[in-house]
């Protein structure tokens, strides 16, 4: 139970935050189209999140009748160390060049990770991945086209693409490295990420050629976010996320 | 005698021009036009496209805050709404022989205008219903008229405007119902946020009738079909009700409703705060500016990697052909 509890909250925290992080773009994007383009994968994704925290409430309720549990308390009222979403979503937005590389390496892994989850045992989740999957499709055009676009776009754009590469990657190896709980579950309930690992290469070489940008070498990867150890970037997000909810944690919104 | 005939020919056809708006015959782009109806529609609608673009900056503010997921998806969603109102509307103001860049750019230089409610700054989450209500329920007023401009494009722009502003109206007061309903905090932050917003919402209107020297153009050219009183009466009516259903009250010891008149009397705007907020002296004029200056500035290396790459993809394909 703890560990079908806790990836599911796996699952709920990756969209949630990364939802949060692209929401801070809406009102301030590069053009208005692509303002609306952001906002729209951040709803998408905070859809999805719900969707988890939703079906994580109902474990919870089931085991204990009398814990009332609900999306916000799971969202708004537990700590940093408890969230178990990769390192990779919680990186500040950064520039245009960073938000759209950091969706298209999260897109890919995730549509990866959902065509699995077709086949959970929990049959909650895999109606959720079936659901999501139309919208991956989507982030994963829209992301990688921007990619290719600034990678292959001005001297001044490939650089930033560059830049963003070598702040992003070391956050990516950590996606592929399964927590206990997906080990538990991997093949059951859980999509088994030690195997998305070469899939999800292929991708992101074969767009990152068409960008004009070379795949980085083996380098070290920081790989805590999933277990609840989290970069330093991710109290703020938290602190920002749940200041008003925890302010009057009885209020109904 | 070469000046006289012209004259004669632009009589005629100003005279050609009011027979089909008093017909009720929409005006669209090709059509010939007066001039200053021209100059009107296009300062109208790019003001109005402004004011959708920088109106999602203190909504926006709450988005990351916002207190639960479901209030969070309905303010993205929402704020997303008022991008999407921007570009039909910059559409709409194009057909009028001037380009979004050029619009955009007399934004960002101040020269152009946009609505002073987005100046009051977003202090609490109470302030996303208030807007809602308030804000959204007094353009509403406005656009509901406007879907009957005798501009077409400015008119079939406004009617999918329209349905979505209700929309977003009916959010907002539901919001404020479960402030009204919910913990003494909730209840205050309520009321805090009515006073706060009531009197600039009024003030969205524009100066009194007698005070607005366009007006009487505007309306014998069916671009505005009521005059600025008009509907503001309209909207104290309509709100000075629904503020009963919230248990709350206008902030204004002169509303009272007339039964001789049969509507709410009301207490006078304060007018200089009115201008003072149109010269950019309003809370947060400077910050707005300074924020849609900053996305246009940050973004100006995306754009050019946009048409860069658009313009390798195009000679390569040229080159493929040949």
């Amino acid at each position: 139970m703890n560990a079908h509890l806790d990836y599911v909250l796996h699952l709920a925290d990756t969209t949630l935050v990364l939802a949060q992080r692209n929401s801070e773009w809406c009102g301030h994007g590069p053009i208005l189209e692509q303002d609306i383009a952001i906002t729209n994968i951040s709803l998408d994704l905070l859809g999805q999140a719900r969707n988890y925290y939703q079906h994580a409430a109902s474990l919870i309720n089931t085991a204990n009748p009398n814990a009332q549990a609900d999306e916000d308390s799971l969202a708004y009222l537990r700590d940093e160390r408890e969230f178990k979403n990769p390192l990779l979503v919680e990186l500040e937005k950064g520039d245009w060049a960073k938000t759209t590389l950091r969706q298209f390496l999260f897109s890919v892994f995730q549509d990866l990770q959902l065509k699995r989850l077709l086949h959970s045992t929990d049959t909650q989740i895999a109606a959720i991945a079936e659901k999501s999957l139309k919208e991956t499709a989507y982030h994963i055009a829209w992301s990688s086209e921007w990619v290719i676009r600034l990678g292959d776009g001005t001297p001044e754009s490939h650089s930033r693409m560059v830049t963003a590469l070598n702040e992003v990657w070391e956050f990516t190896g950590g996606l592929f490295v399964p927590a206990p709980y997906e080990l538990q579950l991997a093949g059951t309930i859980a999509a088994d990420v030690s195997q998305l690992e070469k899939p999800w290469t292929e991708t992101v070489s074969n767009v990152l050629e068409e960008a004009t940008l070379s795949l980085p070498g083996k380098t070290f990867m920081q790989q805590s976010g999933k277990t609840g150890i989290h970069t330093e970037a991710m109290g703020y997000i938290l602190a920002e996320m749940q200041s008003l909810k925890r302010s009057l944690p009885t209020a109904t919104w | 005698m070469y000046k006289a005939i012209k004259m004669t020919e632009i009589t005629r056809l100003e005279s050609v021009f009011q027979d089909k708006v008093d017909k009720e015959i929409k005006v669209e782009a090709m059509d010939w036009m007066p001039e200053a109806y021209r100059k009107t529609n296009l300062r109208q609608i790019s003001q109005h496209a402004h004011s959708e673009v920088v109106g999602m900056l203190p909504e926006g503010n709450w988005i990351t805050r916002a207190p639960s997921l479901k209030r969070k998806a309905i303010l993205i969603a929402k704020v997303q709404d008022e991008a999407g109102h921007g570009l039909y509307l910059y559409s709409a103001a194009e057909t009028l022989g001037s380009s979004r860049e050029e619009m955009v750019a007399d934004l960002l230089m101040g020269k152009a205008k946009y609505s002073s409610i987005f100046n009051y700054p977003t202090l609490t989450w109470a302030d996303m219903g208030a807007i809602g209500w308030l804000v959204d329920g007094a353009a509403i007023l406005n656009q509901v008229m406007l879907c009957r401009t005798s501009y077409g494009p400015y008119a079939r722009a406004m009617v999918r405007i329209c349905k979505e502003e209700s929309f977003h109206q009916r959010q907002g007061f539901e919001a404020l119902l479960e402030l009204s309903r919910g913990t003494t905090e909730q209840k205050a932050m309520c009321q805090d946020a009515i006073n706060r917003w009531w009197w600039p919402s009024l003030m969205m209107f524009g100066p009194k009738d007698s005070d607005s020297p366009n007006s009487e153009l505007s309306m014998k050219w069916k671009i505005k079909r009521k005059t600025n009183d008009e509907l503001r009466q309209q909207f104290v009516d309509m709100i000075a009700q629904q503020v009963k259903i919230l248990g709350m009250t206008l902030p204004d010891s002169e509303l009272k409703w007339n039964d001789k008149r049969g509507h709410f009397d009301f207490g006078e705007i304060n007018w200089e705060e009115f201008w003072n907020v149109v010269k950019g002296n309003g809370p947060c004029n400077k910050q707005r500016l300074h924020a849609r200056r900053a996305a246009h500035d940050n973004g100006s290396w995306v754009r050019e990697a946009a048409v860069a790459y658009a313009e390798k993809k195009a000679a390569a394909k040229k080159q493929k052909v040949a």
